[in-house]
């Protein structure tokens, strides 16, 4: 998968909990929750749709490099070991 | 043979618009069975019914404003003999490839089809009867409803041709059936989502592709589609005016040491897959509802005859949608379910707070309520109890403080906990009982 590919699994993941943001700008570079309302419960549920789309197992201690759209998407290149 | 009418979702509700017929007459029908779905100040509700039998007549058109109490069809109750027409199972499969016959939409309510093979009915929880005290429901197995095959309603699957919709990506709403506001929900698709909703058609998880959002511009007052959150602050006001003025409220805190519960609580999901984590409001949920069922006089409803304890802890959770609305439906029987199968009504009810359908049952259920702040807020809430409850838990975000233990100090994460009370039916002890109670069970999370 390449980056485009996992962009767009990050996008799905933030859309398929939180379907209003879709038409919402995303700055891939702050967190979610500062440029929307996110909360905890939020994220967790964000967190299982990644691993759902991807099938990446993601430690708790890893949680804080998903905060971002582009973060994620460098953690997820990582984990599944594609070319960027 | 009864009038089905139009229940009240809420302190001060008058009306709501009758916006989609979710089963027809003939229909069999089952206790907690979601019937109509009516818009109301706080969003597209679906009324459920109490009473199992055959759906006999429907009285109002879509389209129509209800008023609560109006009745909206006629119910054939069980072992009262055949009802006019054969009565089928809902659950009755029919290929997309041969939709069911043309019907006037605004006259007959249309069977959903399921798309694919279908699954045995769900079973949704049962709902409370109105105005006296809940009686316990059966829950509903979260992965039942994610495993059934979807059906999609006549008027659906028109609004979906209409707008281009690849139907397997669709998502129904917990009951296993996608409608008028799936299809609406979904709308005209941007181009990175409908290329989203292709590579999520084509995975090997079927249907649960994501909910994009309705055509229509986005305001930034609206939180989902079809949601006036003018409409719903002004509902929120109405109660909570109504609160303010008639509950006498008074209110105990304690600073509470978490640092068990969420020492076990990272122990405990390390161990486990991502899907199967607990949030920490899991956990938190479960000890609340215990601690009340310890304290009949905090949990129940007062009206007219006074306060009637009730027997279950149905126990709403405070949930805010962005843009500003808050709404807090229920999770029924909390004091009784697993914590995975807490997490699972958690998630369930939060995603449709977002994006679905909330049930009438859900709405009006609550036995008392649960609001916790979370994260990057304040140490402590004390918050307004819904009447008709009689009491209010109310928590703020996690602290590090400075911690003192067996005359030792140390720094542990803390919570500032309220119980606030109606003082027409309980007072200040009753209330630091539930609060002891619930520190107690906080600090052995492996029993909750």
């Amino acid at each position: 998968m390449n980056d485009t590919d996992l962009e767009r699994q990050v996008q799905a993941a933030l859309y398929a909990v939180a379907p209003d943001l879709a038409s919402e700008p995303l700055d891939p570079d702050r967190r979610y929750r500062d440029q929307f309302e996110f909360d905890s419960m939020d994220f967790l549920r964000y967190v299982v749709e990644l691993n759902r789309r991807t099938g990446v197992e993601i430690p708790e201690s890893d949680y804080a490099r998903l905060e971002t759209a582009a973060g994620a998407v460098v953690y997820l290149r990582e984990r599944s070991g594609s070319p960027g | 043979m009864s009038e089905f009418r139009m229940p009240s979702l809420g302190a001060d509700m008058e009306a709501g618009t009758l916006v989609e017929w979710m089963k027809r007459p003939g229909d069999r029908l089952q206790r907690g069975d979601a019937i109509a779905a009516v818009e109301t100040q706080k969003g597209a509700i679906e009324i459920q019914t109490y009473e199992a039998g055959v759906l006999e007549r429907i009285l109002v058109e879509v389209g129509a404003r209800v008023p609560v109490g109006a009745v909206l069809a006629i119910i054939h109750g069980e072992g009262e003999g055949e009802g006019q027409g054969e009565a089928q199972a809902a659950g009755e499969p029919v290929a997309l490839a041969s939709p069911p016959a043309a019907t006037p939409p605004s006259t007959a309510a249309p069977r959903p089809v399921p798309i694919a093979a279908a699954a045995p009915p769900i079973q949704p929880p049962s709902p409370p009867p109105v105005p006296s005290v809940p009686r316990p429901a059966q829950p509903t197995p979260a992965a039942v409803v994610t495993a059934t095959a979807p059906k999609i309603t006549p008027a659906a699957l028109r609004r979906a041709q209409e707008l281009g919709l690849d139907l397997t990506a669709l998502r129904p709403d917990g009951d296993g059936v996608i409608g008028l506001r799936e299809v609406e929900a979904a709308g005209a698709p941007s181009s990175v989502v409908a290329e989203v909703a292709q590579a999520a058609a084509s995975a090997p998880r079927m249907p649960t592709a994501p909910s994009p959002p309705s055509a229509q511009p986005a305001s930034p007052t609206t939180a989902k589609p079809g949601l006036d959150l003018g409409e719903m602050r002004k509902a929120i006001a109405a109660a909570m005016a109504r609160s303010w003025r008639e509950i006498p409220h008074y209110y105990v805190s304690s600073t509470l040491d978490l640092a068990p519960l969420l020492a076990w609580l990272e122990h405990r999901n390390a161990q486990r897959p991502v899907a199967a984590r607990l949030h920490y409001a899991v956990p938190l949920i479960k000890a609340v509802a215990l601690a009340l069922k310890e304290v009949p006089v905090l949990n129940g409803h007062h009206g007219e005859r006074g306060f009637e304890p009730a027997g279950s802890v149905h126990l709403g959770i405070a949930v805010a949608m962005r843009g500003g609305g808050l709404i807090a439906p229920a999770i029924l029987d909390a004091d009784t379910l697993a914590l995975d199968e807490i997490m699972a009504r958690l998630a369930d009810l939060v995603a449709r707070v977002r994006g679905g359908r909330l049930r009438s049952g859900e709405m009006t259920a609550s036995t008392a309520t649960l609001t916790n702040l979370g994260e990057g807020t304040a140490d402590a809430v004390q918050p307004v109890i819904y009447p008709p409850q009689v009491a209010i838990v109310g928590c703020g975000q996690i602290v590090e403080r400075a911690w003192a233990h067996d005359g030792a100090l140390s720094v542990r994460r803390t919570m500032t906990v309220s119980v606030g009370g109606d003082h027409r039916v309980s007072d200040g002890r009753s209330a630091a009982k539930c609060l002891a109670r619930l520190d107690e069970l906080l600090q052995h999370p492996e029993q909750l």
